[in-house]
């Protein structure tokens, strides 16, 4: 008996060996180890064994079946393993083929400019006032400042409907409207962003439409460093930590002191480039404190009340951030043009 | 203003400065300079030669051959094609070696077999332009009149070694139109003083009463007229240093008494007229308003038709000049004038540019009236024009100044409170430096206490309140050295308001979802502003008094148009697939003439054209079609959350595609439409199949929406039922589902159409649509005698309602 064991054993181990799979591995176990296999048959024949032999062999018996189960659960692991790295290994797939696409739009280059300006002056307490493009003269004009026959109309050629009646040459009315809703009580804090006309014929530079923002500010004692220290903060903001702004004197009807400022280039950090003119600055935009009578003609009394604005164009902003060289490309909207300011 | 570095040099040391120097401190200072000309544009080698002998060409009709002394020890021999050469002449050489405009280099040559050593010069081949050249020079080469040095530099002797400074001035700083203002601008900046030209008038004892007389019928027009005589004068040319600053300044040279009324406006800002006295037409000078339809021929050989808006000086009779803007042909200065009226006037700005802007004339006269000339400067530049004439004509003053004086005017005192200029400043300026500034300028003072009392000369009209006198302060003290500071007030919280803030996320919702925002024009054609109008009843169009192109004439009334254009100018540049969208206005009125301003809506419009995906190697392309765009929209009103649903209505509309158009209505109401171009369009603009929506943006942004409130999640099992229907073709998908929604009743969640099959295996006129319906109670678990029970209603009232059947 001890001999059929152990050949029993030997059989069954080496069926074990050789199976392929699970299958094949599974009619071993039942084959040896299932209730009608040899080894409990050896056990069922014990009764004709001596008393001393019994628990030998008993023990014997199932120290083989212990073996081959052994056995068979060990390869049972191993094969299932192999299946699953065999079923992996056929799932492969190539990752440098492309992706699904997902449609992609961008936001104009304009409004972006301009959403990046309301940032700033939102972080500094601004909100935003926007108003009709159709203005009526009053607001576009005389409230700031231009009566009738006033030379410096000449400096913005308009596009006139009738004589009371035309397209914004600036986005200002948008003021003289916000200071006259503030019924003569500061503080008015607004930038105006929005589109403006002049009599121009498009061409690289210029364009009969264009963008402005320009702001305002009205309060209690506004002096003329602080509009040097909200619009340094503007272009630390909008242009980079690194850079400066200086004043020139102007002129425009609707400020006293007015100025032109300047933000140091960045292309070359002052030094002087192409894009600069060798100067070391770029004209950005023009603002000053705000004309008495301005103030007066909105409803607030000027002895108390001071304050500065400002105004810059959007695309001159954009050509500088971008270094674009001709302003209609911002009106033909070529796709290959507006794919290039993706940013949603 | 174009400001000759030289002639500065007559009224303020600069010798020490350069005209660079200048032009940065006076850009800085608030007046900017654009260019700092080099008149001698690169030039060299040219000198005055003297033309001993000049044959003709021996085998050339056209040119001459000139034996000409440029100084050397030998003559040299140049072949010169000029009509006007001439022995005994001075002229320009470009010697061999020479460089003219344009790096041009003089070689020695051979013309027609004859040696050309060099080159004799018109006044254009050294660079200047031909409108200033004088007359009778423009054809040909240039002629010394003057005695110069032969062999000397001709460019010195053209005072082309000068430097010119380009203003570019500002409206308020009219008082630098003119070399006094600009000298004392300078002189301002630097610290210097100004000298004023010596002006001194010798007069015979004849009295110009007795051959004028001056009567002003428009005194408010012209508060001052003053007219002066000179007589036994000589008409001709000016002399070389007259006509060089004039033509630095831009002005052509004419003739010595023209000239001189140019120089002096040059110089003074005030422009003069000269007439020939003799061609008057009488001994009386009345100035009045024209009388409707009048007419004068003006120097320019022009007739012009007056109204009675513009300002005329008269003989009495006649207009013989348009007051400020251009005198009359018949009384011109001629070679032959011997004795002249020179007048010196003062006319109203608005005036003068009313005229200017009627005739289409602008003058170097009428600029400067328009912005106004130094009343106090009138009478000056007269007697100076008046000592200059006479001296360069040998002519004769007469005795006294005809005119007629009205002006008034008190010189402006303005306040300056020391404290007031560092509050509103923000820095601090001592009483010493403002009160140096103000002398500085010019400016007369009286000081009490913190205060100056300061007294602004005419020339400076601009300052007229304090806040002027501070900008002044300011610029002499220096904008760099003002400090930076923040606002010391309360601080405000700033914010987009709601609406902002929801169109702004409109607009990234539509770029996220695969359209590229644009902008266009809102000025267009007037048939443009017709297509797609917003509203077809009411709606004139809005038009420009004066366009400047017809394509850009009136305001539009929907974007599609516009968008239709940048679809063409892809398309042309071979960029197919373009999804686009645009935020902006369109301008709508119910007036036929405009009174009041129009109501500007904002919409919010997109076109789209060519492939929505392209092949790919995961599947097959896919153009745009309805549903592109429609599932769009659905994604931008669920981002909305507004509380009513939109509808999306099955429509017609003019240029559309009858066929697969809706109209999109909220509230019951339109907002917008959606649809694909109509076919004929389409061909028309060159488009393929080409999709677009138009929405009111207003009516949507400002429409309620619902606020997100939380729901618990459900604890029990939803039960889903899917249910294959055959209906008839015709039937919508939208009339089906609201049956299966108004059926399903509460237990019934949600509904989604996913499949729809026409063709095959169906009858004819029939098509099936198939549904998944979710079933929950969020109380309990539904059994599943429920649900059947609720689906069996839904299908019986299907068949009732559409007579659908299910599927079999």
């Amino acid at each position: 008996m001890r001999d059929r064991l152990e050949a029993l054993r030997d059989e069954a181990l080496a069926k074990v060996a050789v199976a392929e799979d699970v299958r094949a591995l599974q009619e071993v176990r039942v084959a040896y180890l299932g209730k009608k296999g040899p080894i409990t048959e050896v056990l069922r024949g014990m009764g004709k064994l001596s008393a001393e032999e019994r628990p030998i062999i008993g023990q014997m018996a199932n120290d083989v079946r212990d073996a081959i189960k052994e056995q068979v659960d060990q390869k049972e692991v191993e094969l299932e393993q192999a299946a699953i790295e065999l079923q992996l290994a056929r799932e492969s797939i190539d990752v440098t083929l492309p992706g699904r696409p997902i449609q992609g739009g961008s936001i104009h280059p304009l409004t972006q400019v301009v959403e990046e300006v309301e940032k700033a002056f939102l972080g500094l307490g601004f909100s935003v006032a926007e108003g009709p493009e159709v203005e009526v003269d009053y607001y576009n004009f005389e409230a700031l400042n231009l009566p009738k026959d006033h030379p410096a109309r000449d400096m913005q050629d308009s596009f006139y409907f009738t004589d009371e009646l035309l397209l914004r040459t600036h986005t200002s009315p948008v003021q003289a409207r916000t200071m006259e809703l503030h019924k003569g009580k500061g503080p008015v804090k607004v930038i105006c962003p929005g589109k403006v006309f002049r009599r121009d014929d498009d061409d690289a530079t210029h364009s009969h439409q264009f963008m402005q923002i320009e702001g305002l500010f009205v309060d209690e004692n506004v002096r003329m460093s602080d509009l040097k220290g909200v619009l340094e903060q503007f272009a630390k903001s909008f242009f980079g930590e690194d850079r400066e702004i200086r004043l020139r004197p102007s002129f425009f009807p609707f400020t006293e002191p007015s100025v032109e400022v300047d933000v140091s280039c960045g292309m070359c950090g002052g030094k002087g480039c192409r894009i600069c003119k060798q100067s070391g600055w770029i004209e950005v935009l023009g603002a000053g404190m705000v004309h008495p009578r301005v103030l007066e003609m909105s409803g607030f009394d000027s002895t108390k009340y001071s304050g500065f604005a400002f105004g810059m164009g959007v695309e001159r902003l954009a050509m500088l951030k971008y270094d674009i060289d001709d302003i209609r490309h911002f009106y033909t909207n070529d796709m290959r043009f507006l794919a290039q300011f993706k940013r949603v | 203003m174009l400001v000759s570095y030289k002639w500065l040099q007559d009224y303020i040391d600069i010798e020490d400065l350069t005209a660079r120097d200048i032009a940065e401190k006076m850009t800085r200072g608030g007046i900017e300079i654009d260019f700092v000309h080099q008149l001698n544009q690169g030039v060299s080698g040219v000198v005055v030669g003297f033309v001993k002998e000049c044959q003709q060409h021996p085998n050339a009709d056209k040119l001459n051959v000139c034996q000409v002394d440029i100084g050397e020890e030998e003559l040299v021999q140049i072949v010169c094609g000029a009509s006007n050469i001439s022995s005994g002449q001075h002229v320009v050489v470009a010697k061999v070696g020479a460089v003219l405009p344009g790096n041009f280099k003089i070689k020695k040559a051979k013309l027609r077999g004859e040696v050309s050593q060099g080159m004799i010069c018109s006044l254009q081949e050294l660079g200047i332009e031909s409108k200033l050249v004088q007359r009778e020079f423009t054809e040909g080469i240039y002629v010394f009149n003057d005695k110069v040095e032969v062999g000397s530099d001709a460019l010195a002797a053209l005072n082309l070694d000068d430097e010119v400074l380009e203003l570019d001035l500002t409206p308020n700083r009219s008082d630098c139109l003119n070399m006094l203002g600009v000298a004392y601008e300078v002189g301002a900046l630097y610290e210097r003083e100004v000298t004023l030209p010596n002006i001194e008038v010798i007069t015979n004892a004849e009295e110009a009463s007795d051959y004028i007389s001056v009567t002003v019928e428009a005194s408010e027009d012209n508060p001052y007229y003053g007219a002066v005589i000179i007589k036994d004068v000589k008409v001709g040319t000016s002399p070389l240093w007259l006509q060089n600053r004039l033509m630095a300044a831009g002005i052509r040279p004419i003739s010595n008494v023209v000239d001189v009324t140019n120089y002096v406006l040059l110089e003074y800002g005030q422009p003069l007229h000269a007439f020939d006295y003799d061609r008057f037409g009488s001994k009386e000078v009345v100035v009045r308003r024209a009388q409707g339809g009048e007419k004068i021929v003006t120097l320019d050989e022009q007739e012009r038709t007056l109204t009675s808006d513009h300002l005329v000086i008269t003989n009495g009779n006649e207009p013989v000049a348009i007051a400020g803007v251009m005198g009359g042909a018949t009384s011109e200065v001629h070679d032959g004038t011997t004795t002249v009226l020179l007048e010196a006037a003062y006319f109203k700005g608005a005036t003068i540019r009313k005229a200017s802007r009627d005739l289409g004339l602008r003058s170097d006269a009428s600029t400067r009236y328009e912005k106004g000339v130094d009343q106090d400067r009138v009478l000056a530049a007269g007697r100076r024009a008046a000592a200059m004439i006479a001296e360069l004509t040998g002519g004769t003053i007469v005795s006294g100044v005809v005119e007629e004086d009205v002006l008034s005017y008190e010189m402006a005192t303005v306040r300056l409170d020391l404290e007031r200029v560092n509050n509103r400043l923000g820095m601090s300026v001592s009483m010493e430096e403002a009160a140096s500034f103000m002398s500085r300028l010019g400016f007369t003072y009286e000081q009490d206490g913190d205060v100056l009392h300061v007294t602004v000369p005419s020339r400076r009209s601009d300052i007229q309140i304090e806040e002027d006198l501070m900008e002044e302060v300011a610029r002499l003290y220096g904008y760099d050295h003002i400090p930076t500071t923040l606002p010391k007030g309360a601080t405000t919280q700033g914010a987009l308001s709601e609406y902002q803030k929801k169109r702004r996320h409109v607009r990234h919702v539509l770029a996220s979802s695969g359209l590229s925002e644009v902008i266009t024009y809102s000025l267009t054609s007037p048939e443009k502003a017709k297509g797609f109008a917003f509203e077809t009843t009411n709606n004139s169009p809005i038009r420009l008094a004066m366009p400047m192109s017809e394509d850009r004439s009136t305001m539009r009334t929907s974007l599609i148009p516009h968008l239709f254009d940048v679809l063409s100018y892809n398309i042309n540049r071979k960029n197919q697939e373009v999804h686009v969208f645009e935020i902006g206005s369109i301008f709508l009125t119910d007036e036929d003439s405009l009174t009041k301003q129009p109501t500007e809506k904002e919409m919010v419009t997109g076109a789209l054209t060519g492939l929505w995906h392209e092949h790919s190697w995961q599947g097959e392309k896919k153009s745009v079609d309805f549903y592109v765009v429609k599932g769009i929209l659905e994604g931008l009103f669920a981002e909305l959350g507004l509380t009513e649903p939109i509808v999306f209505e099955q429509a017609k509309l003019p240029d559309m595609h009858p066929g697969r158009t809706a109209l999109i209505l909220l509230d019951g109401k339109e907002v917008g439409f959606i649809g694909q171009v109509h076919p004929a369009l389409q061909k028309e603009l060159g488009l393929k199949e080409t999709y677009v929506y138009e929405l009111e943006l207003e009516v949507l942004l400002k429409h309620d929406t619902k606020p997100v409130v939380y729901q618990d999640l459900p604890r029990f099992p939803a039960m889903v039922r899917d249910i294959a229907l055959v209906v008839d073709a015709h039937r919508s998908a939208g009339e089906v589902e609201a049956v299966i929604r108004w059926a399903g009743g509460a237990l019934l969640k949600k509904v989604r159409l996913f499949d729809l099959y026409e063709g095959e295996h169906m009858e004819e006129g029939k098509k099936s649509l198939a549904f998944s319906l979710t079933y929950l109670d969020s109380e309990r678990t539904l059994t599943d005698e429920e649900v059947t029970k609720a689906h069996t209603q839904v299908l019986k009232m299907l068949e009732e309602h559409v007579g659908a059947a299910l599927r079999g």
